[in-house]
């Protein structure tokens, strides 16, 4: 009589939380497209970057949503905590992307706490590559996720960050990365900027610099905004874990760059 | 043809609760204390890897006795049920309530239709948060599906009622971990002739101080070390 549900018991032992989604709640999964072009209305994630420094890796995002021409948030947040050991920076479209992050989130500690174990940050990788792949539709119509996913390596005992294309494509960079409308200008900046095994003051301050010329260059990204007292978000993963940057150790380091631009007047 | 022969409801009933707790009286025990700082949960587990109290969520915690195959899939059904609704709704609508009511009825169906009975007692603790105000809350489901609510302790397995004496005699309000550990596993030792070292047991709590995931482990080495303070 209850074959059937030990079948499916046994069937089922996939420690994948999205596999469950989909079996159990399939319509909390994905984002359904909708007819013609979404892109212009929605709101979108801008510029986020991850890098490589002496402890790990390093993660710094703006705070603006902007959907056409107008700004849709000031103070979103775009890297997200993924587990202990690792985190993903957003760009897309806002409303999938923090959906995405928060699924991916639920995946890795549902694994962990199933399992007993955590995965790999090589299986974590292609995990969040698969939940690309699963936006493409959504993605096809204007509604592209593109994250940044960076995290420790216990095993190898260094920071690795990986950026991926519409399709769930994954590519392993070895330095530094941006992704978003100011991920150029952002990039531009890294390449002049970064150095090998810096330190958390030094990465902190590059960070920054790259963020502000991506502000500074795209109408979409948004820079420290002294008035509100808004500032990006930097996070760092080390071997000892996810940690926030302080928000007044960002405004006091914005501040320094922005200092240094004025009165050398490379601002301008 | 055969006569069907035919056993009264009352007889069925009784044959098939004595059968689970004979399989549960085999397996070892394991004893639960509310502390200052959260819930201990102590289990005499000489295993390793093979875990018989687990974490389901940010608050709530997962303890079995009896057949390990089966108090394995109640758990995984657990977590299932938990990163569900946390997901579809938000992580605070999670609650070990809905997960101990889940649990009994479908320990309570099995009981009822299914020929064997589940051989196990789980416990579901979930840790109090003083920010709001909630308290502590201790769920503990039999084989057939009874829930019952424990306050400050809780013992279940084979020599459950004699632990609970221990307990019941010794405990005291906001305990520290430490003397919490030393009552739980002085309660552990009673149904037997040996002392139990950190080898013998396995270890976790739900600590109210820790962020967000509030399970936590306790390695052998800072059981050794608890256990030496304790004393």
């Amino acid at each position: 009589m209850n074959d059937e549900r030990w079948q499916h018991l046994m069937a089922d032992r996939s420690p994948s939380f999205v596999d469950l989604l989909r079996r159990a709640s399939p319509h909390l999964l994905g984002t359904p497209a909708a007819a013609g072009d979404a892109h212009a209305d929605v709101p979108h994630g801008t510029t986020v970057l991850a890098m490589r420094y002496r402890d790990g890796v390093i993660m710094a995002g703006d705070r603006q949503a902007t959907a056409g021409y107008q700004v849709a948030s000031r103070r979103i947040e775009k890297i997200f905590k993924a587990d202990d050991l690792s985190g993903v920076g957003i760009a897309g479209a806002a409303g999938p992307a923090m959906e995405m992050a928060k699924l991916f989130q639920t995946e890795l500690e549902h694994y962990e706490k199933v399992e007993g174990d955590n995965l790999s940050l090589e299986g974590k990788a292609n995990k969040l590559g698969q939940m690309i792949r699963m936006n493409l539709p959504a993605a096809m119509q204007g509604l592209a996720v593109v994250p940044i996913f960076a995290g420790f390596d216990e095993k190898a005992g260094l920071g690795r960050l990986f950026k991926y294309d519409i399709t769930g494509g994954r590519y392993e960079e070895t330095n530094y990365d941006a992704q978003g409308s100011g991920s150029k200008d952002a990039r531009d900046s890294l390449k002049k900027l970064w150095k090998r095994d810096m330190g958390r003051d030094e990465a902190l301050r590059v960070a920054l610099e790259a963020l502000i010329d991506a502000a500074d260059e795209d109408v979409g990204t948004g820079g420290p905004d002294l008035v509100r007292g808004i500032f990006p978000t930097v996070k760092t993963i080390t071997r000892s874990g996810f940690g926030d940057v302080p928000e007044d150790e960002v405004k006091r380091t914005c501040e320094a760059i922005l200092s240094d631009r004025t009165l050398h007047g490379t601002g301008s | 043809m055969p006569l069907p022969y035919y056993v009264s409801p009352e007889q069925m009933m009784k044959d098939k609760a004595e059968y689970a707790r004979k399989g549960i009286a085999r397996g070892r025990s394991i004893v639960t204390l509310e502390y200052k700082d959260g819930i201990l949960l102590v289990a005499e587990n000489p295993s390793t890897l093979l875990h018989k109290v687990s974490e389901i969520y940010d608050r709530i915690a997962f303890a079995g006795v009896g057949k390990y195959n089966e108090f394995e899939n109640l758990r995984i059904v657990g977590i299932r049920h938990a990163d569900i609704k946390g997901y579809s709704y938000s992580r605070g609508d999670v609650t070990a309530k809905a997960l101990a009511n889940a649990y009994s009825q479908a320990l309570g169906n099995i009981f009822t239709q299914d020929v064997k009975p589940f051989e196990v007692e789980v416990l579901v603790a979930e840790v109090g948060d003083s920010n709001n105000g909630t308290k502590n809350e201790i769920y503990h489901i039999l084989y057939d599906g009874t829930i019952e609510d424990e306050k400050n302790y809780a013992a279940m397995g084979g020599q459950a009622d004699e632990i609970r004496r221990v307990l019941k005699d010794h405990y005291k309000e906001a305990f520290g971990l430490d003397e919490a550990l030393q009552l739980g596993v002085r309660a552990l030792t009673v149904t037997q002739n040996k002392t139990l070292s950190e080898r013998d047991l396995e270890v976790a709590v739900l600590d109210r101080t820790k962020e967000r995931r509030k399970f936590r482990r306790i390695p052998a080495e800072a059981l050794a070390q608890l256990l030496a303070t304790a004393k």
